[in-house]
């Protein structure tokens, strides 16, 4: 009787599958973007080096897999920890010296990083991808009935919505988030109440830069490890920032997720956009709404 | 006339007679591609040095007019200065709806408005079928211009090229020493002060970008038919960073600054083009000394050095950062 409906609506399993595509897309995109989010916050610096940090959080996962024999779980924890170690260096003698200057030259200054970061690691690895097996623990899947779902896309979706709701706690809910938030509206009073806020900004932009590593080992196995893993998810990841606008740690996790779903979505009516539909969505919501979904106006 | 007008005159010429005799001792092509470039570099400077806009998706425009030109001289049988018109106009079409897109948000979020809207347009030609996926269009043939004019000789290339460069740097040129510059430096410096001097800004920063967009574009539209080739390489991010890198090295908001700045890069990149991925590694590198110690660049620092030694501060001529 509903048979005409196939005709408009694909078969079950291609949709979910879809959509769980996109889900899992989203999940990075909601993690990356609250990274820039919190970085932009109180460093007013677009992290360019962001799809870099990622990238490097995943080779790092595979480079102590290798040589160390270090495996997946650790990984979550050591890969982000040097990552954002790393990072820490970087604001600590490099973009320190940028602060006072247009916003622009952070955004040049870390476009830079980008570069060099991705170039070393194409120098060695080439631009062909690594393989980085799922742990054994989550090998498999379930069959849901109407789609299979492998237990290594469930936990990302889990894992990715416990850190970003977790970041979003920290900052709203805790004393350390309103710090934070008290140092981002006015750093030189936070200061005079005797809050060392440089060493506040080191630490944001270590966390921020952790939270895209850890994002990486999240994409390793799923992704290949590559040097430019990270370079094309970046821009995508700076139009979901459009779109959310920046003033909204909430709005950077929902915006992110949303869109995975919407370029999932497009991937089953329409292939041929499903690259460009997130680009078309932040032309839009800029001819509606300027400031973004849930920013401010500048 | 006066004095300086004499002297600006004479070193006019002086390196016009420079650029019509280099092609005897440098090779063609490495100079075009060097001119294309300057070219496009200097009509990029137009946004981010006088109206103060930083656009890091400029390769969209000099791609799309590249991708054109070279369609319609192979598929069309266009003659090249019909190719290069139809590119540069698509580009300017494409700089007006982008433009009016982008000049919605400011500083960061313009950047990132440019660049994810250079995004689409490379995803447009990695996967539509005009374009040649990862081969490109090639070989774009060369008819001759006006029906008499071989391009097919180096040397009458050369000249080719240079000249309609030469054009859109003229028209660069006349844009920056107009009352339409002088107000693009007065909302760079202040909007709201230009706002409230009655200036309806966003008419003039979308002029602007326009323009940026269409000779940017006229460089693309060149240089496919220097290479007889149009691929995705100049659509890619990567080159909106080359272009951005080219004006940086030069000196942002300086007339002869991206020119310079499009040789050095231009240069560097054909010596160093057997190191492979390093040279990526280089151009970071370049990047960040510039932003943290060189932000006038070569030629805003030469101009910085003489006007100290002078000690008299030629208000119009002092380069600034942003």
């Amino acid at each position: 009787m509903l048979d005409w409906l196939h005709i408009a609506v694909p078969p079950a399993p291609a949709l979910f599958g879809q959509l769980l595509i996109g889900l899992i897309n989203g999940a990075f995109y909601a993690m990356l973007s609250l990274g820039l989010a919190v970085i932009f916050g109180l460093l007013n610096i677009i992290n360019f080096a962001h799809g870099a940090q990622y990238m490097l959080g995943a080779f790092c996962a595979y480079l102590i897999l290798n040589y160390l024999g270090i495996g997946y779980w650790p990984s979550l924890l050591v890969a982000p920890i040097v990552v954002g170690i790393f990072g820490m260096l970087l604001e600590r003698f490099f973009i320190r010296w940028v602060y006072r200057l247009d916003h622009l030259y952070g955004l040049l200054l870390t476009f830079g990083m980008a570069l060099i970061i991705q170039g070393v690691f194409r120098q060695y690895y080439g631009s062909a991808g690594q393989p980085y097996s799922i742990p054994d623990l989550l090998a498999g899947g379930q069959d849901l009935g109407f789609m299979f779902l492998p237990n290594y896309r469930a936990w990302v979706i889990v894992a990715s919505t416990v850190f970003c709701f977790g970041t979003w706690f920290v900052i709203e809910r805790t004393r350390l988030g309103a710090y934070l938030r008290a140092a981002t509206e006015n750093p030189a009073l936070v200061q005079a109440f005797g809050i060392n806020v440089p060493r506040m900004v080191t630490l944001t932009y270590g966390f921020g830069v952790a939270l895209a590593a850890l994002a990486g080992v999240l994409a390793a196995p799923i992704y290949q490890v590559s040097p430019l893993m990270g370079s094309n998810l970046i821009i995508v990841v700076f139009a979901v920032v459009v779109i959310g606008g920046m003033g909204s740690i909430l709005g950077s996790i929902v915006g992110g997720f949303a869109l995975g779903i919407v370029e999932g979505l497009t991937k089953v009516f329409y292939p041929e956009a499903s690259s460009t539909v997130i680009f078309v969505i932040m032309a839009i919501v800029l001819l509606v709404k300027p400031a973004g979904l849930f920013g401010r106006a500048a | 006339m006066n004095e300086s007008a004499t002297i600006r005159t004479v070193r006019r010429l002086v390196l016009l007679i420079i650029a019509l005799v280099v092609p005897f001792v440098f090779y063609p092509i490495f100079l075009m591609k060097a001119v294309c470039f300057a070219l496009f570099a200097a009509a990029f400077n137009l946004l981010i040095g006088f109206a103060g806009l930083l656009s890091f998706g400029h390769a969209a425009f000099f791609g799309s007019a590249s991708y054109v030109t070279a369609y319609a001289a192979k598929t069309w049988g266009f003659t090249p200065l019909p190719a290069i018109l139809a590119g540069t106009a698509v580009a300017g079409i494409m700089g007006v709806v982008f433009g009016w897109l982008a000049i919605r948000r400011k500083g960061i979020y313009f950047a990132m408005v440019t660049l994810a809207l250079s995004q689409m347009v490379y995803f447009y030609a990695l996967e539509s079928k005009y374009t040649g996926g990862e081969d490109g269009i090639q070989p774009v043939p060369l008819r001759d211009v006006f029906g008499v004019i071989d391009l097919n000789q180096p040397l009458t290339m050369y000249y080719f090229v240079l000249a309609i460069c030469l054009l859109g740097f003229g028209i660069i040129y006349r844009a920056i020493h107009s009352p339409f510059g002088e107000v693009l430096r007065a909302i760079r410096d202040n909007e709201p002060r230009a706002i409230s001097l009655g200036y309806k800004t966003d008419r003039y920063k979308l002029l602007a970008f326009t323009l940026s967009a269409t000779l940017a574009g006229l460089a693309g539209a060149t240089k496919a038919l220097v290479f007889q080739l149009a691929s995705l390489t100049d659509v890619t991010w990567q080159m909106s960073g080359d272009v951005v890198l080219m004006t940086l090295i030069g000196g942002l908001g300086t007339i002869w600054g991206p020119v310079v700045g499009a040789f050095i890069s231009i240069t560097m990149e054909n010596y160093l083009a057997e190191l492979g991925s390093w040279v990526t590694v280089i151009q970071g590198t370049i990047f960040v000394v510039c932003v943290l110690v060189f932000r006038r660049g070569v030629v805003g620092e030469i101009v910085h050095f003489i006007n100290r030694r002078q000690r008299r501060p030629r208000l119009a001529e002092e380069p600034r950062t942003l």
